[in-house]
């Protein structure tokens, strides 16, 4: 039943004037590149995958994940994992907080913190859990961010030029950890991108929008 | 924090707002027009009015009001301008921006005290002269109350500056000022001028309101003017008061229509204001453009840093004037010092004054704390259904401060006593309500709106709902605005004045209401200690809100400046 990411004759309107229309298929362990000069709507599509869009926006056609529709899904409930251009760990918690957030609440007690500590382990920053995010370098800060969207336990990713802000040593790495954990875990990828760099490195389809 | 509440709270806040505004207002009008059923007044007559032309001290109460009001508005918006167009961006500024909080803090009552102790014939200026001239005995001045008003007009001066500097400080980033005034002082222009022509014409309508609401302040203000301003007669709004409180029953018909003709008053002001407004923008669309680099430039910064510093060393002198009389034994003229100290004035009024500070600070909790349930709720369907309040939204969250307490109040109280609620704790409260919110509301909604969305974006992507964002992610990044909105509002309440004496009926004695009843007695050590105790209520609670984060955050250093 594993089918990834679907857009069907996806059309968003602005105030009326059409935006954008897509209508493709994103594999499980996919990467589907979607470019275009700023104001093509990227981030709109971005919006109405997560479940965002503003009151302005109209949007027809489905989105379903693995079968099931998630159109009308309120953003909670979609299991559509995000990471931006800025890593946006939640600065009042620590490292192990800003996991804890996201794993979910099934998981208790001893279990949890394991959990945790083995995901740590994972990106090469065990013992970090009791650390304030804001000491963390940029590398480090992006490999808990991915942490943190994985725990969550998503069924598709969509990625935000989230390679944009690391210098070019780091960004190579990052990228290669985020698309080498999407494949194993067999996600499907939406990449939103202006660097044809990425989207070489993703591999995948590339569409342009406007 | 339940789906509905959220969604009704805009219409709630805005029922809290304006329905005692116009209960209290319709309240006000029927008296004034010589209705009130329960004095005997029942038919629709002009009696009050002819009442109130008949008393002499009519036209000089209104002159006071009027003048007094327009020049204290004035000299606060100068002098707020001044010292940003001079020094903003330097670190003169940024020593003014630290005492900003602590002097918005000084409850208006206290800094007026406290100007009075400095200021009068044997206050420490007078004594500061009579040392090398050898006075004896205080000059014979009546400087404090003074005919003209102008030490009301200056007690007023040192508070509202504060309030529009703090105004401006708010509204000026959103300008990027820095870069204009770069490209400005690129082409030749002086600092104060490139200011003046390229940021003032920007920042004045986003000041507008907060300089509206000063001024409809400094017209009807009456604790203020009780302590600073001349006694017969005095200012419109004290002489209304006067006639609530006057034994006559009858006299609440006079009273009633002089607050309606302050109310007018306070129109004209603002109307006054406004075709200034339109005159200043039209004389100055030329200047603008014609290309004068501006001369005085150094003495312009130069005098507004003078005053400004000025301005908080009055406020902050005052303060220590009151806590050195609150300890003084024998203090003789013109010595700086008192010969002895003593507790007595602290030991005597101990236990009356713990239950006061104790009732202060609890009405204070609970109107700032329901103030900000009301604005947080409002906020956060803002947030989630996009119910952005308009421009004209905004005027609404004004009207408390713009229509002058003692318009509406004596309607307000009439209603009080008519449901039976009056002289209680709740409605002393509920009345609290309606001027803190404003403040809450301003305080917060900056901050609220500056967090970025994607915070919540990412939340809800990691699976949490509207309701586990607001409290997980939302409420504890904005820990530190939070609280100090909470602190502003919770200052405001401790301050106000006539409402906790109209509508608490004298039943409900607070810091505030117990510190100006002892104006007239002029006995300085009482005063001293109840001021201070006044002003340390309205102090606690910003010490706490500086605290808690500094606790709670220890270990965040992303949380610090947030």
């Amino acid at each position: 039943m594993a089918e990834g990411l679907r857009f069907d004759e996806l059309r968003i309107a602005h105030r009326g004037a059409p935006m954008l229309t897509l209508d493709a298929r994103v594999a499980p362990g996919e990467v589907l590149t979607v470019m275009g000069p700023s104001g093509s709507g990227k981030s709109t599509l971005l919006s109405a995958i997560i479940g965002t869009l503003a009151p302005g926006f109209a949007l027809t056609g489905r989105i379903t994940l693995d079968g099931t529709e998630i159109t009308r899904l309120p953003p909670e409930r979609r299991r559509v994992g995000i990471l931006f251009q800025d890593e946006l760990l939640f600065p009042h918690l620590s490292v192990g907080g800003n996991l804890g957030f996201a794993l979910p609440a099934r998981l208790r007690g001893r279990a949890r913190r394991e959990r945790i500590d083995a995901a740590l382990r994972d990106i090469g920053l065990e013992g970090f859990a009791p650390r304030d995010p804001a000491t963390l370098s940029g590398g480090q800060k992006a490999r808990i961010a991915l942490m943190r969207m994985l725990l969550a336990e998503p069924r598709a990713l969509l990625l935000d030029e989230p390679f944009s802000r690391l210098d070019a040593a780091r960004r190579g790495q990052i990228r290669a950890l985020v698309f080498e954990r999407a494949r194993a875990q067999g996600l499907p990828v939406l990449l939103v991108t202006h660097d044809p760099e990425d989207a070489e490195a993703a591999g995948g389809r590339v569409i342009t929008l406007g | 924090m339940a789906l509905s509440l959220t969604r009704a709270a805009p219409a709630l806040t805005l029922l809290a707002l304006l329905g005692p505004v116009a209960a209290g207002l319709a309240g006000t009008l029927a008296p004034a027009f010589g209705l009130m059923p329960a004095l005997g007044g029942s038919e629709i007559s002009l009696a009050p009015f002819r009442d109130l032309l008949d008393w002499p001290g009519l036209p000089r109460a209104v002159t006071l009001s009027l003048f007094t009001g327009l020049a204290a508005t004035f000299l606060s918006l100068a002098l707020t301008l001044l010292i940003c167009a001079g020094w903003q961006g330097t670190r003169a500024f940024a020593a003014l921006e630290r005492v900003l909080s602590p002097l918005l803090s000084v409850p208006h009552a206290a800094a007026a005290f406290g100007l009075a102790f400095l200021i009068a014939p044997s206050g420490w200026i007078a004594r500061l002269i009579a040392l090398p001239l050898d006075w004896e005995r205080p000059p014979d001045l009546l400087i404090v109350q003074d005919p003209w008003g102008l030490s009301l007009i200056a007690g007023l001066v040192v508070k509202e500056m504060p309030f529009l500097l703090l105004m401006s400080l708010a509204a000026l980033p959103a300008l990027r000022p820095a870069q204009s005034l770069a490209t400005a002082q690129a082409l030749g222009y002086g600092r104060v001028t490139a200011w003046a022509k390229v940021i003032l014409p920007r920042l004045y309508p986003q000041i507008r309101l907060p300089v509206y609401a000063v001024l409809a302040f400094s017209i009807s203000v009456v604790d203020v003017a009780m302590i600073l301003g001349p006694g017969t007669p005095p200012p419109l709004a004290v002489q209304v008061l006067k006639w609530m409180n006057d034994p006559d029953l009858a006299m609440r018909f006079r009273a009633a229509a002089g607050a309606l003709l302050l109310l007018a008053l306070t129109v004209t002001a603002l109307l006054l204001w406004r075709a200034g407004e339109g005159l200043s923008a039209r004389l100055a669309s030329r200047w603008l453009v014609a290309g004068g680099r501006g001369r005085a430039d150094r003495a312009l910064r130069r005098t507004g840093l003078g005053l400004g510093a000025l301005s908080a060393a009055l406020v902050l002198l005052g303060l220590a004037g009151l806590a050195v009389w609150s300890l003084a034994g024998l203090w003789r003229f013109p010595d700086l010092m008192p010969q002895g100290w003593t507790m007595r004035s602290w030991m005597r009024h101990g236990t009356e004054l713990l239950a006061l500070f104790g009732r202060t600070l609890l009405i204070a909790a609970t109107a700032s704390g329901l103030a900000m349930m009301l604005t947080t709720a409002c906020l956060e369907a803002e947030q989630r259904y996009g119910l952005r309040p308009g421009t004209r939204a905004l005027w609404l969250l004004y009207l408390p401060l713009l229509v002058p307490q003692i318009a509406f109040l004596p309607g307000l109280q009439v209603a009080a006593l008519l449901t039976g609620i009056d002289g209680t704790f709740g409605a002393v409260i509920a009345v609290h309500v309606v001027f803190v919110l404003p403040y809450a509301f301003l305080s917060l909604s900056d901050p609220y709106r500056a967090l970025d969305p994607r915070y919540a974006i990412v939340a809800q992507a990691l699976g949490k709902g509207q309701s586990a964002t607001f409290w997980r992610i939302r409420l504890p990044m904005l820990l530190r605005p939070w609280l100090t909105a909470a602190a502003v509002s919770a200052a405001v309440s401790v301050g106000q004045y006539l409402p906790t004496l109209l509508i608490g009926g004298g039943r409900v004695p607070t810091l505030t209401t117990e510190a100006l009843a002892l104006a007239s007695g002029g006995d300085r050590r009482v005063i001293g200690v109840t001021a201070l105790a006044q002003t340390a209520a309205a102090f606690l609670p910003f010490a706490l809100a500086l605290l808690i984060p500094a606790l709670a955050w220890r270990n965040r250093r992303g949380m610090r400046h947030g």
